[in-house]
């Protein structure tokens, strides 16, 4: 499979922190890439790199081919990757509809003045957006009355709806009820494989990597410590003492 | 509510019109009312965004100037508005382009002092500017038509009027559009904003400029109705008027300024002849009042009361 995103060499430090040391990766195209590892590892800082928050002090990121490292968000964003956030990242003074339809606009472009956000086709997008969601029956809700849950997968509605091939989510199930991360999951992979989009998701629970993760890369101290299928790396009994152990002690 | 406000907004127009023709005398003060609700309604575009200028006065100022400069060049009223509009519209890009990089309480610090700048050099600045004297406004025709001054007084009034609807209604628009709705996004995630494609800071600037553009325009109307400018138009306590009107009418439709800038200057009035030495007193009662118990300003209560009813006549019709 042909690779997405090429990570070479990736290097960024925070005084004496290493948060990213000589990060290799491709992300294949069409797959659901998970990244694992203890908390400070650097997975977020790759996503932030990635998707141009922060500037990697060396090497690059390709992504179809297009060097995008060292870009500013908005470039990179209409180069078609998307992030969701860790914290969700919604306008709290707006509605779940107007929180995506503002994403269709940013798409379509924002600098219409005159036609409302809310008019028909835009509307009836985010409408689509949210169903994919199940989120449709809290489309006119302000999005600071959501719960944690749906607050995650409205965050991740308005990066799908900017039409992205690659997206990052940043611990898409954090903060979210045990008995709704399954379902979650689900919905998410759902939308994703149904539009295309090639995704790689910081994780903390296992079985959600185990049972959805096409591949896994586990960080450690700004590297990458092991790749591959789930079910081989997270058996290497390494990974389970330096990661997964740190996990249960979280 | 946009359907409220349009009735409302052709409502209070009426209500205006019928109190100049019923006491001629207020007739300069509402004029002077609308202008200053122009000038209010750039102020709440950057509301929106969760930013306050404490020195939107830079603009007025710049229109009035203007007016005032090319007064006896070019002695027409809508073309001086033009130039007004114009000449702030340029100021806005010049000073936005700056101070849009910074937030909250350097925004407004930084509008401060800008525009404290200008207040200086037209004061000092005598040669040109007749510093404190101030400099009196020819007065202008209308449209082509020299006017004798009570016809004239109908005329600036009748286009402070219609601009003042003009830009209400084009500001509720542009709120509307993802242009508006990415202002209010400012305030609560704008780093999202840029991870969505949208230039945060350019969406600042063009708001800023919008709102440059209305207190040029205001400025203008200023001058041409009490033909005569002075540096105090500059001055920091004119654009602490203009947050001042804004808190007072609200910010959560473009009537607000309107409604604040009219009560503004009536208890203004009349606060000034019933206790002369302490009308500033009354005002910042009334607006603790309004703090106090109408968080959303003059125009929170009346959207509260129409909304209610509309609620009723819902329930009434189910």
């Amino acid at each position: 499979m042909a690779a997405l995103l090429e990570a070479r060499g990736l290097r960024l430090a925070f005084g004496g922190v290493r948060a990213a040391d000589n990060i290799d990766l491709d992300v294949l195209r069409g797959e659901f890439l998970a990244i694992i590892g203890p908390n400070g590892a650097g997975k977020t800082t790759f996503i932030n790199m990635t998707t141009g928050y922060l500037r990697p002090q060396a090497g690059t990121i390709t992504h179809e081919g297009e060097r995008i490292s060292g870009l500013s968000p908005r470039a990179i964003v209409r180069r078609g990757v998307a992030r969701s956030f860790q914290l969700p990242q919604l306008f709290t003074e707006h509605t779940v509809e107007e929180n995506v339809a503002m994403a269709v606009a940013a798409r379509e472009g924002v600098w219409s003045a005159i036609k409302p956000l809310l008019r028909m086709g835009w509307r009836d997008e985010a409408r689509a957006t949210l169903d994919r969601f199940g989120l449709l029956g809290l489309a006119e809700a302000r999005a600071d009355a959501l719960n944690e849950g749906a607050r995650k997968l409205a965050d991740i509605a308005m990066a799908i709806a900017l039409r992205p091939r690659l997206l990052l989510m940043d611990e898409p199930t954090s903060g979210v009820a045990a008995s709704e991360k399954m379902a979650i999951v689900e919905t998410l992979l759902r939308v994703l494989r149904n539009a295309d989009v090639t995704a790689v998701f910081v994780e903390h629970d296992m079985d959600v990597v185990e049972r959805f993760a096409d591949r896994v890369a586990v960080w450690s101290q700004g590297r990458i410590a092991a790749l591959g299928p789930p079910a081989q790396v997270l058996a290497d009994p390494a990974v389970r003492r330096e990661v997964i152990g740190i996990e249960r002690h979280a | 509510m946009r359907r409220i406000e349009t009735g409302l907004g052709l409502l209070g127009a009426a209500a205006l019109v019928l109190a100049a023709v019923l006491a001629p005398w207020v007739k300069f003060v509402l004029t002077i009312a609308l202008a200053k609700g122009i000038a209010v309604i750039g102020i709440l575009l950057l509301l929106r965004a969760g930013q306050v200028s404490f020195g939107h006065a830079l603009f007025i100022a710049a229109g009035a100037y203007t007016v005032a400069f090319l007064a006896p060049v070019v002695p027409d009223a809508i073309v001086l508005l033009l130039a007004a509009a114009a000449v702030a519209t340029l100021a806005g890009v010049l000073v936005g382009l700056f101070v849009t990089r910074y937030r909250e309480i350097f925004f407004g610090m930084l509008n401060l002092a800008l525009s404290m700048v200008l207040y200086s050099v037209l004061e000092k600045f005598y040669s040109v500017t007749k510093g404190t004297d101030g400099i009196r406004v020819e007065l202008p025709r209308v449209a082509s038509v020299t006017l004798e001054r009570e016809p004239y007084e109908w005329a600036i009034f009748a286009i402070a009027l219609i601009l003042a609807l003009g830009f209400a209604g084009l500001t509720r628009i542009y709120l509307d559009s993802p242009m508006g709705q990415a202002l209010a996004a400012i305030k609560t995630r704008e780093q999202r904003l840029e991870f969505m494609g949208i230039p945060a800071r350019r969406v600042l600037l063009a708001a800023y400029v919008l709102s440059a553009l209305m207190g040029g325009v205001a400025g203008g109307i200023i001058a041409m109705t009490t033909r005569h400018v002075t540096p105090l138009l500059a001055y920091w306590t004119s654009s602490g008027e203009l947050v001042f009107i804004a808190i007072l009418g609200g910010a959560g439709g473009v009537l607000g300024p309107f409604l604040g800038a009219v009560t503004f200057e009536l208890v203004r009035i009349y606060a000034g002849a019933a206790v002369a030495e302490a009308w500033q007193m009354i005002l910042g009662a009334v607006l603790l009042l309004v703090i106090l118990f109408a968080p959303g300003g003059l125009w929170g209560i009346i959207a509260h009361g129409a909304g209610r009813q509309v609620g009723r006549r819902r329930g009434a019709a189910a």
